[in-house]
């Protein structure tokens, strides 16, 4: 039964992609209303999802790799509700329903929805330490989003070819600086989410430690070099991508193994 | 209730004969004559026209006399046009979404529209029906702004460059300008920028006397032709137009001058002919080159798009038109005319 309120989630993240490619088909451009509803309706079946599925099994729903998923999803989606709005972003919901849409179609497609055999006691900071770094996930998953924005943007400023989406993007400035807030947002995030981790009172899979040390010195070393002003925003966006690239992929070899060995 | 509107507009006169109207009918003279139950007056610089309402069918040649103030004007006649009940509120709402526009989709009328409308309430001119009417096309305004891309796209090369540099910069408040050369074109573009609030302006010049006189103009400062390459590392942005024979900014030049302001774009707009501004430079990380033809091309590009957009704001509009026939039909008129009647075939 939770599986079909994400299939009507996964649903309304199409209808709004859907509903973005028509109209950039058709020439015009315009952040509607439309988007909006459709990704509130969207995490609101995400959040119905986790809250069923969390009283099923009797803790936070990330017991598994399509839980993981799915709660990385409504994490993205808390975020753009909560930041895209505030920084006038709001053409950012129509980048952000296709991630959604990709994160969830991946969950409901792979056969990774299964039910963790070993029933542990509940470890408040466990699952703190899990739903934290989660969170971090969609300010990063966002602060993707909005690179790519700026390239969308940037690259219509240097060619001098401009589309109808061209007037309904943020200025650069106001993308970079969305840009910067989100990855230290996120990076803040993911911090507390890796002390936490300490305070698990569990034995730490090296892997899975050395992976998420990895993760973190990606993103302490682009706000380092955005800092420093070392790098072009151009250049800052691009690593704003492929660090969200390569953060999931450590996010679900890290899930992928431990599922093997437990 | 019978809904008319007549007059001339840019379509139909030139400049000369729109001033000679300019300022002829008022409400009250209109009222004054018992025929107008309703009249509207709306007097810009690319049209004159009065909208009226009456209980019984206004003739033409007492719709021109309001107009004619003297017997000379009469022969004017054929300038003229004339829309009844529906096609009326067509007119309208076509002027007010600036359809009917010498600029396609321009949005300053929609204000000259609102301030008549004031007048008229004002003077009593506007009753129930020209209300309905007007407070309708302030509507249909409204939707087709916000539902068509009629209005995006600046249509001037000044104005193309202050939408770029809001793209780039959002506040322009902050920004930095440098204005290499005080021709004509930089000054215009320079008072574009300036009046979205760009305070910070300094204006170089071989001639240190055109450089200041400039300056004056556009309230920025003068700064030696010799010193406009150490000025150039502080600006956001360049505008450019020298008479050079070869390009003065090139990627030499402003390689050195982009080191440690990575994360700050430098937007140049060369209006020089020949080029200022060597090709190359657009392609250097953080640099916006646009030149004459370039920003005259997103130019003709809005133009376009906006020419794109009529077939949708007329769908909106047409929906108005009927809706506003339905539900005000017996006050409206009950003959409407889509096509408008020169006022000479009339009579």
């Amino acid at each position: 039964m939770d599986r079909q309120l994400i299939l009507l989630s996964t649903l309304c993240y199409a209808v709004a992609v859907v509903h973005t490619l028509a109209t950039l088909r058709d020439g015009v451009f315009r952040p509607r209303r439309f988007n909006f509803i459709a990704i509130v309706l969207g995490f609101v079946f995400q959040s119905a999802f986790l809250y069923l599925r969390g009283h099923a099994i009797g803790r936070c729903p990330i017991t598994n790799l399509f839980e993981v998923f799915i709660f990385l999803g409504w994490s993205v989606a808390l975020i753009y509700l909560a930041v895209g709005p505030a920084y006038r972003l709001s053409l950012m919901g129509a980048f952000t329903a296709p991630l959604v849409l990709l994160i969830q179609g991946f969950a409901l497609l792979a056969p990774v929805d299964i039910p963790h055999r070993s029933r542990v006691a509940v470890n408040s900071w466990l699952e703190f330490h899990a739903s934290i770094s989660m969170m971090a996930y969609g300010a990063f998953a966002l602060s993707c989003v909005a690179g790519v924005m700026y390239l969308v943007q940037e690259r219509q400023l240097k060619t001098h070819q401009l589309h109808s989406i061209f007037y309904h993007l943020p200025p650069l400035t106001n993308l970079f600086a969305a840009i910067t807030r989100l990855l230290w947002f996120g990076f803040a995030l993911y911090t507390a989410g890796l002390v936490s981790g300490f305070f698990t009172g569990e034995p730490l899979p090296r892997v899975k430690m050395v992976c998420a040390i990895a993760v973190w010195i990606f993103y302490g070393t682009i706000l380092q070099v955005r800092h420093l002003g070392h790098l072009a925003p151009k250049r800052i966006a691009t690593l704003c991508i492929l660090a969200f690239g390569a953060a999931v992929t450590v996010l679900w070899a890290i899930n992928f193994v431990s599922e093997r060995t437990s | 209730m019978n809904l008319f509107c007549a007059g001339l507009s840019h379509h139909t006169a030139n400049v000369e004969t729109r001033e000679r109207y300019a300022g002829g009918p008022t409400e009250a003279k209109l009222l004054s004559t018992g025929i107008w139950k309703e009249a509207l007056v709306l007097s810009t610089c690319n049209r004159v026209e009065i909208y009226g309402a009456s209980d019984r069918p206004v003739a033409t040649e007492e719709i021109m006399a309001a107009f004619a103030q003297t017997d000379a004007q009469i022969s004017d006649a054929d300038l003229f046009y004339r829309y009844d009940a529906e096609a009326c509120a067509r007119h309208l709402f076509r002027v007010v979404a600036g359809l009917d526009s010498m600029v396609i989709g321009e949005t300053e009328i929609l204000g000259q529209v609102k301030k008549a409308y004031e007048a008229a309430r004002g003077s009593g001119g506007a009753g129930p029906l020209l209300h309905r009417l007007f407070q309708r096309a302030f509507r249909v305004a409204k939707q087709v702004r916000s539902s068509t891309d009629i209005t995006r796209g600046a249509v001037s090369v000044g104005s193309v460059a202050v939408e770029l540099a809001g793209k780039i910069f959002g506040e322009l408040r902050d920004c930095r300008v440098l204005i290499l050369g005080a021709g004509e074109t930089s000054e215009r573009t320079a008072r574009a920028l300036s009046s979205r609030g760009v305070t910070d302006l300094r204006v170089s010049n071989r001639s240190l006397e055109r450089a200041e006189n400039l300056a004056t103009l556009v309230q920025g400062r003068a700064v030696p032709f010799q010193d406009w390459i150490r000025e150039c590392r502080e600006v956001d942005i360049l505008i450019s137009s020298t008479s050079a024979e070869e390009p003065l900014v090139t990627r030499e030049i402003l390689e050195p001058m982009l080191h440690g302001r990575a994360d700050r774009p430098l937007f140049i707009i060369d209006i020089a002919v020949p080029r200022d501004v060597a090709p190359e430079v657009n392609e250097m990380e953080g640099v916006y080159l646009y030149d004459i033809d370039s920003l005259q091309s997103i130019a003709d590009q809005s133009i376009a798009m906006r020419r794109q957009q009529t077939a949708a704001a007329e769908k909106i509009i047409a929906e108005h038109v009927a809706d506003f026939g339905a539900r005000f039909g017996g006050g409206a008129g009950s003959s409407p005319s889509l096509n408008p009647r020169p006022l000479a075939s009339e009579s």
